[in-house]
């Protein structure tokens, strides 16, 4: 049996654990209930590799597989189906979302063992694999946004989880809100693409619109931009990224899943998915490396100063999918997908020793009130340090290197690239190495400053392992030019996307490019090492001088953007819901009733049965009669 | 006969749930019960029995036609009949009937027998409104809607029922009356016209006006409609009768009876008046755009949870406004959905806040506040309507929305942008009906029981039907299709009346592009994009296919202008609307210019 005929499982079965454990999870026992939602993306992800392998070893004709399950709805031949497509980039993607997430499912295990609300949280998780998975395997742009908007809501009932606080429900609705003005944009753009294709079929319309619209066409314009707007929604770029910091909220399994690994790069596949459209509209594209470009700068700066450590990991987040951006802005779509694979692994696995060694102080998040637990935690510290090798690009030994060297390498060398791009790149490399380190010295090294209440166990170390390995060695599936050319990666995603064009000159120029990178990193590390270890003293003193304390505050604030936001848009629509609750239109209508209440009642007064003032009527009827038919 | 039968089954029993009510309370809710439940089956069971027949493509929408003398000498019938369109909403009525009947069982407990009559005729007189094809007759049925609503409103309503009740009955019966003059009216300008005196609805379609009759003919069905949609500014007696109803009032007022005015407008408004429709269009669409918005604005600011509901209401209604009004396929589909998804979703709603109601004695959202912890089942199921009413795909009211959005986005791209902003503002409110509520700080002490087996019986039937319409609506846009083929065909003609007027140029032919061959629906011929022009296939004489020698079709391209023909002639392509174009086909000889 074809193993591509599976496919419709590798979503359904979280959906059919999340219906189970919504229906029947409180009926079971908390270990089952855990058991049960991993399994089913084990499963899930079992079968990802059956395809997988499949699918390199005896490729489908025309490199994709079509699964249709049924005609959504049709209306006048606007028919979206029911159906999965599956290519090699949707294959990296449902690969990396269902091996990860079984990992951190099986973390979550151990991690929620004492938390209230198990149940949920599994369904929840469940729920949102399938949404993602829906997302990423859609033949059309219809189911795509079913997927797109699922995976929104369970980032918002995740965030929301611990719900008794209110300042968690306020960070899931900013993030349901925010997005979803990013997911109206992209709405508005599925409308457009309807008006002019009459469908919202992805491969129909990627072979049509070439032909259809003229290069540089406005409709191209639009609608690219539109998506793109979905896009920094999803992903948390300018000028819709100030939902993440706040997501950190949630449960760290979900922050590790969710608002890191996964659903945050979304808009990365959405833009590599309709690269097509990106093409013909060179305008947009070149925005897009400028939204990267300038996200990951503005991102970086944040995380050097944030003092929770999932905040460092958020707007981190932000700033490596801000290189994602940036390298497709370049059309360097394979290093895009590349940088989110290996991102997914050491970015979860950040989270997720973070998230032990937050179990391990009593959920205390501050870096600063932790401090030495080298010693007394040694598999979370080796596998924080290799996750943070990776994030910090060291060169050689760890993946990250790889992935953004090839980045930086293409923001500077295609032919969409520039010398600033690849600058912002380059400053952005040395404050993530910066900040990375920050991080692990200040967790990891000097004093200990709290007693550990929890070791974590096996369930929580497994899956730290396992990433850890990753997170150093899935690099060498894609080697630079200059180190032998051997980029099997890029030759399977590379079936879909067209080639990064060069720029004449310079494939010579990539041996300077890596090692400048490579020192930068390094010199980083060295840096983060001289402030916090050496001499803390220095920065200090540049905190507590007033520029040093503004500076240090802004920055601390995500560039006040949440301050901005607030002004320019929450106060004037709490302001205007105000002022109008009781609805000005009603009051129209009290005062026409009113008004005839006020007649009746002086009217009512005159049949008093007065028979002076009845007279005095007459009277005065009779005189004014007489005076206007005199007069007149 | 079956029309007839569903009335009057709904009638009896309601008269004996009266009788019966004084002495036995529990079996008048069980006879109520079972006649609405008796009903459902047999239009249920007859929905299956057509659904095989019902083709998509044709523009037979009528399904079953009776008709019998009542007053002859006023050309009064008692005419039903019923199309797709009144299957669905005959459907709808019972459904959310049934559930009226269900949610009141412990919720009333004063005068039984009397509320149940009520609501028993209420129904009746709602499938009177969506069966009858008679202007009489539907008039009548319009006002026995009234009077039982009236009732359940004022006698078993909340604190402040009689101000409420009055309210609603000016609102309504006042627009009524307006209705009434202008089915007069028409009753008088056709008889003049034609010198046949008659109240049948399919004879009434047709009859043309002398200058701007016909528009203020039309505005007093509209008015009426507007008013018991509601629409701004017509709405204020909305949310005072939806807080004070009792559920099942709520249930019938918010599910069905505002459903009652989008079917009116569909169903005699557009046919009646097709050409003031197109020119108060852009009114209207602004209308319920400002209603979207608005409305959302207001339940935002509410405290009151039936007050909130009842203004969501406000904004859900102004997408099924802007559906109607946009003219298109597509729109009218959603519009479809729209009446039945947000019946759905809108019920749900507020059998959740009566259910809050009965267990806390307020609808106060202020004192309310982590009740999960409490009742996890309500929350969680509250938690799907509100994700239905935010639009959230894989629920019914996504597939309308969008596709009345999609549709309007054909006609008018900015008022569809800004329609579109209601997405996020319905967002907005709806979330705080969960968070309020269900999640934050616990406010007061409530002692809760969550959901029993009858309701979670009504709440699982409207999950399915909303989750069935979310991920599988095909059977509601094919039992509808045919009716929808036929608007759309008067549409286009429309169109190609104002657009195309033959007798200004020389020699002119509709002509039509080689290689269609496809007749979809609404009228309209697909575009085949690979064959290329010139033309092959001329139409020089009317045809009936094509009714008055147009043809349109959808095309993705945007030639425009001009090409040139074989003989030296210009072919044409006019827009008709965004989708549409007609090809013109003038010979070598001059054009005068007619397209306006």
């Amino acid at each position: 049996m074809d193993s591509f005929h599976f496919l419709w499982l590798v979503p359904s079965l979280p959906l059919f654990s999340f219906l189970f454990l919504a229906l029947f999870g409180s009926k079971i026992s908390k270990r089952a209930v855990g058991m049960v939602a991993t399994a089913s993306v084990g499963i899930s992800c079992l079968l990802t590799l059956w395809i997988g392998i499949t699918f390199l070893t005896s490729p489908p004709t025309g490199h994709f597989f079509q699964q249709s399950l049924w005609t959504w709805f049709d209306v006048g031949g606007f028919n979206p189906s029911i159906a999965f497509y599956l290519d090699p980039l949707s294959l990296v993607f449902i690969f990396v979302v269902t091996f990860v997430g079984f990992l951190i499912h099986w973390y979550s295990m151990e991690f929620m063992e004492t938390e209230e609300g198990h149940v949920r949280f599994f369904a929840y998780m469940n729920l949102f694999i399938f949404s993602i998975l829906v997302l990423v395997l859609a033949d059309n742009l219809l189911l795509l946004y079913l997927g797109w908007e699922g995976v929104g809501l369970c980032s918002f009932l995740l965030i929301g989880f611990w719900y008794k606080d209110n300042v968690n429900c306020y960070a899931a609705r900013k993030a349901f809100i925010v997005t979803r003005i990013g997911d109206t944009a992209m709405l508005l753009g599925l409308f457009l693409l309807v008006k002019d294709f009459h469908t919202l079929d992805i491969a129909a319309i990627m072979t049509t619109a070439p032909g259809t619209w003229t290069p540089r066409a406005n409709q191209a314009f639009w609608v690219t931009i539109l998506l793109l707007g979905g896009a920094v929604g999803k992903s948390a770029q300018l000028p819709l990224q100030t939902w993440l910091p706040d997501a950190m909220a949630g449960p760290t399994p979900v922050s590790a899943l969710i608002h890191a690994a996964t659903m945050v790069t979304a808009g990365v596949y959405l833009i590599a998915r309709t690269h097509v459209l990106y093409d013909l509209a060179p305008v947009v594209q070149t925005i897009v490396a400028i939204v990267g470009a300038a996200t990951l700068l503005i991102a970086g700066f944040s995380a050097l100063v944030q003092n929770d450590i999932k905040r460092v990991l958020a707007y981190s987040t932000i700033s490596q999918i801000g290189y994602m951006f940036l390298a497709l802005g370049v059309g360097a779509w394979s290093a895009a997908v590349f940088h989110f694979m290996i991102h997914a692994f050491f970015k979860s696995l950040l989270f997720l020793s973070a998230g032990a060694v937050i179990l391990a102080m009593d959920h205390e998040h501050d870096m600063f009130k932790m401090g030495g637990l080298r010693k007394k935690m040694p598999v979370v510290f080796w596998t924080f340090l290799f996750g943070a090798g990776a994030l910090a690009a060291i060169p050689l030994i760890t993946a990250g290197f790889y992935s953004k060297d090839e980045i930086l390498f293409y923001a500077m060398a295609s032919t969409k690239g520039s010398v600033w791009l690849w600058l912002a790149g380059f400053v952005g490399a040395f404050l993530t190495a910066l900040y990375t380190f920050r991080m692990v010295f200040i967790t990891f090294f000097g004093v200990q400053k709290k007693e550990i209440t929890y070791m974590p166990g096996n369930r929580i170390k497994i899956p730290l392992i396992v990433l850890g390995i990753l997170s150093l060695i899935a690099g060498f599936i894609e080697l630079p030019h200059s180190f032998g050319h051997f980029v099997p990666f890029s030759d399977f995603v590379n079936t879909i996307f067209p080639k990064v064009q060069l720029a004449g000159g310079m494939e010579n120029m990539e041996w300077t490019l890596q090692i400048i990178t490579a020192i930068i990193a390094l010199l980083g590390v060295y840096v983060a090492w001289q402030f916090y270890i050496k001499k803390p003293q220095l920065l200090y003193h540049f905190k507590s001088t007033g520029a040093g304390k503004s500076l240090y505050n802004f920055l601390f604030k995500g560039w006040q953007f949440d301050l901005l936001y607030d002004t320019l848009f929450v106060k004037p629509v709490v302001w205007l819901s105000k002022i109008d609750k009781r609805d000005f239109v009603d009051r129209i209508y009290e005062g026409i009733a009113g008004f005839n209440l006020f007649l009746n009642k002086s009217l009512s007064k005159t049949q008093n049965g007065n028979i002076r003032t009845y007279v005095f009527g007459v009277v005065l009827g009779a005189v004014v009669v007489l005076t206007i038919i005199l007069f007149l | 006969m079956i029309l007839v039968y569903l009335i009057i089954i709904l009638m009896f029993g309601g008269l004996l749930t009266w009788i019966v009510g004084k002495r036995n309370p529990l079996a008048c809710r069980w006879i109520s019960l079972l006649a609405v439940l008796t009903d459902l089956v047999i239009i249920v069971a007859y929905w299956i029995s057509i659904y095989d027949k019902v083709e998509i493509t044709s523009k037979q929408s009528w399904l079953v036609d009776i008709q019998t003398q009542w007053i002859p000498q006023f050309g009064v019938t008692f005419h039903f009949a019923m199309d797709g369109l009144s299957l669905l909403m005959t459907v709808l009525t019972l459904f959310l009937g049934a559930l009226a009947v269900i949610v009141s069982w412990k919720e009333i407990n004063e005068r039984v027998g009397f509320f149940h009559f009520n609501m028993l005729w209420l129904l009746a007189g709602i499938l009177g409104v969506f069966l009858s094809v008679d202007m009489l007759l539907f008039y009548f049925f319009w006002e026995v809607m009234l009077v039982p609503m009236y009732f359940i409103l004022a006698i078993w309503g909340h604190e402040n029922r009689k101000y409420a009740g009055m309210k609603f009955f000016l609102f309504t019966q006042l627009s009524g009356l307006l209705m009434l003059i202008a089915i007069i009216g028409l009753y008088f300008i056709h008889g003049n016209n034609t010198g046949q005196y008659t109240f049948d609805y399919f004879a009434l379609i047709g009859t043309s006006f002398s200058g701007t009759t016909g528009f203020w003919l039309m505005c007093g069905f509209l008015i009426a409609f507007l008013v018991k949609l509601p629409a701004l500014p017509f709405h204020s007696w909305l949310p005072d009768a939806y807080t004070q109803s009792p559920t099942g009032g709520s249930v019938i007022l918010a599910g069905l009876m505002s459903k009652t005015a989008a079917y009116g407008i569909l169903r005699f408004v557009l046919p009646f008046f097709p050409d003031a429709s197109q020119v108060i269009a852009p009114v209207i669409i602004i209308i319920g755009i400002a209603g979207i918005l608005y409305g959302a604005k207001l339940a935002y600011a509410q405290t009151d949870l039936k007050r909130m509901i009842a203004f969501s209401s406000l904004s859900h209604m102004g997408f099924i406004l802007v559906g109607i009004f946009s003219f298109q396929a597509l729109a009218y589909q959603g519009t479809v959905i729209e009446m039945i998804a947000h019946g759905i979703s809108i019920s749900a709603l507020f059998i959740v806040a009566g259910a809050i109601n009965a267990r806390t004695g307020s609808r106060d959202m202020n004192q309310m506040g982590r009740f999960w912890e409490q009742i996890p089942k309500m929350g969680g199921i509250t938690l799907i309507f509100v994700l239905a009413t935010l639009g959230l795909p894989g629920l019914g009211n996504f597939i309308a929305e969008f596709l009345i959005l999609a549709g309007a986005f054909q006609t008018n791209m900015v008022l569809a942008i800004i329609a579109t902003l209601g997405l996020v503002a319905s967002m907005i409110y709806a979330l705080v009906i969960l968070q309020k509520i269900f999640q934050g700080e616990r406010k007061k002490e409530w002692t809760l029981s969550d959901f029993s087996a009858r309701e979670l019986t009504v709440m699982g039937s409207l999950i399915i039907a909303i989750v069935w319409l979310g991920i599988y609506p095909q059977p509601v846009i094919k039992t509808v299709q045919p009716v929808i083929n036929n608007m759309k065909m008067q549409d286009d003609a429309f169109y190609y009346e104002n657009r195309y007027q033959p007798e200004n140029y020389n020699s002119s032919e509709v002509i039509s592009q080689s290689g269609i061959d496809e007749y979809a629906s609404g009228g309209n011929i697909i575009f085949n994009q690979s064959s290329a022009l010139p033309v092959k296939e001329i139409y020089t004489e009317p045809s009936a296919a094509t009714k008055r020698g147009a043809i349109l079709f959808h095309s993705t391209e945007t030639p425009y202008p001009v090409t040139v023909g074989s003989d030296g002639g210009l072919i044409e392509m006019h827009p008709t609307n965004m989708f549409n174009y007609q090809l013109v086909y003038h010979s070598s000889s001059s054009k005068k210019g007619g397209v306006k």
